[in-house]
């Protein structure tokens, strides 16, 4: 059971706090400001907001007093040195099998905080930020100090070292529409989950890459992309540039993980050694951008599918989540409290969230839905809140 | 000594640059955001990226003339020159 909600949205941070009365969202926050990711962290209390600034650069803004005040955090940056191979926008005549003539080198420059994840309580002061151009950033000190993992950052899959100069000079990493905003095209880092029982052990998912581990706290990484399928690249079984939507893992069971993919719905159950698509096209489930995975149970999760891929909004006009408690074999479209006609809502891929029996979604539209019995049944929480980036109880 | 003038959207983050006349000594486009930011720590987290170079959706001119380099902002401010700092206009 959860009192409190933070939307991320275009226009601010927003805070819905669960009253006698029902829930009621307090005066927004960082007010005009696009916010991209906003959470609270579990072991202290502290509230996290990424800031998406157009003119000033990316931000992070923490509360220590409940949303209170805010404070900006300036610390994360890209170190002297880190450079990455420039990524192309594909155009409609690109040609993934030709050659792409000699890479060129960018200094690396934050371009977006795509989210922040908190640490396990055996780390306490440990934060993660993931990042565009696909930098992964920790700190163990509550965020007052930031530094680039470089194993991450300098994975051969990217190119290599770029510090020394000594790059293989080739990345299999993609860049991310989400990233043409900022006039570039390159990956970005969007989920980052830690095994709960083992501190050292954490996945991320990287648009367009896929998913990487690493078991030694960062010092080295791993694709772990197998089964995974892809169908708008000539080998959909290819190890690199898939395009992950949201990849999370069951708390209690965290070698149950789920990915919403760019082409389909994923689940493992053996800590992402293997993938397996269990998505039903049929049935609406394949497409969509967030995805949860229930507290407990490893072999439930929520999805709110859109049309793919090229209208990206709900299906026939009808929202729905849909919801496995079998590791996907079987989804159930959960209807009753949403809009059935004329809904043409995208919910993004934080903005999905669950706590205990309560979910809760956001839609690029503004429409903010709560379910307090699993999703079985909604109500709508607001219809004009500003484009809704990210849903996280807090 | 030249003099700075900025965004009023700028005062929101940094409201102890409000309301007084910036007053710099002589020098570099970068020399003179340096002295803003010892007045207001942060500032320059702000205009420059983290490679000092101006970010995308910030202008400079120096008087009317907009700054030539905006990897490094070299350019030189003279005596009864006056900075603007400015934001390109985008909407939404």
């Amino acid at each position: 059971m959860s009192d409190t909600i933070l939307l991320g949205t275009r226009k601010g941070t927003v805070i819905i706090e669960r009253s006698p009365a029902g829930w009621r969202p307090r005066p927004i926050a960082h007010q005009g400001i696009p916010v991209c990711y906003a959470a609270r962290d579990p072991r202290d209390g502290t509230l996290w907001a990424s800031l998406d600034h157009g003119h000033w650069g990316p931000k992070l803004s923490h509360s220590r007093d409940g949303g209170a005040t805010w404070q900006d955090v300036l610390s994360l940056k890209y170190p002297e040195g880190a450079r990455h191979i420039i990524q192309y926008l594909p155009t409609p005549d690109f040609d993934p099998e030709a050659p792409s003539g000699e890479p060129e080198y960018r200094d690396a420059t934050v371009y977006k905080i795509w989210n922040v994840t908190f640490g396990s309580a055996a780390q306490p002061g440990r934060l993660y930020a993931g990042t565009i151009p696909g930098g992964l950033f920790v700190s163990d000190d509550g965020g007052e100090s930031w530094e680039l993992n470089r194993a991450l950052w300098n994975h051969a899959s990217r190119g290599g070292d770029l510090f020394s100069g000594e790059a293989t000079s080739e990345t299999q990493w993609g860049g991310t529409p989400a990233s043409i905003d900022y006039g570039v095209f390159e990956p970005g880092i969007h989920s980052i989950v830690v095994d709960p029982r083992d501190p050292d052990h954490v996945y991320v998912a990287a648009s367009s890459a896929g998913v990487l581990e690493t078991r030694d706290g960062g010092k080295t990484w791993a694709g772990r992309n197998r089964g995974m399928l892809m169908d708008y690249l000539p080998n959909p079984l290819a190890e690199w540039g898939h395009d992950p939507h949201f990849v999370t893992a069951c708390p209690s069971q965290p070698d149950h993980l789920w990915q919403q993919n760019h082409c389909g719905v994923f689940y493992s159950d053996d800590g992402a050694q293997n993938w397996t698509k269990v998505s039903e096209p049929a049935n609406g489930v394949h497409f969509g951008f967030p995805i949860v995975a229930d507290a407990q149970d490893g072999r439930t999760a929520w999805v709110v599918p859109a049309r793919a891929d090229s209208e990206r909004m709900a299906i026939d006009g009808g929202l729905f989540v849909a919801r496995t408690t079998d590791g996907g074999q079987s989804w159930q479209a959960l209807r009753k409290g949403l809009p059935q006609d004329n809904a043409y809502d995208i919910v993004l891929r934080h903005a999905l969230d669950a706590a205990g029996d309560c979910l809760c979604f956001g839609s690029s539209t503004g429409n903010v839905y709560l379910s307090e019995d699993r999703g079985d049944s909604w109500q709508c929480l607001g219809s004009n809140f500003p484009p809704v980036y990210s849903v996280r109880f807090g | 000594m030249p003099t700075v003038e900025m965004t009023s959207h700028l005062y929101r983050f940094f409201p102890v640059l409000e309301d007084r006349e910036l007053v710099v000594p002589t020098g570099s486009v970068a020399s003179v955001l340096a002295e803003i930011n010892n007045l207001a720590p942060g500032f320059l987290d702000y205009i420059l990226d983290e490679r000092g170079a101006l970010r995308r959706h910030v202008n400079i001119s120096v008087n009317d003339t907009i700054v030539i380099d905006k990897k490094t902002l070299s350019d030189r401010v003279p005596d009864d020159g006056t900075v603007y700092i400015f934001q390109a206009l985008s909407g939404g």
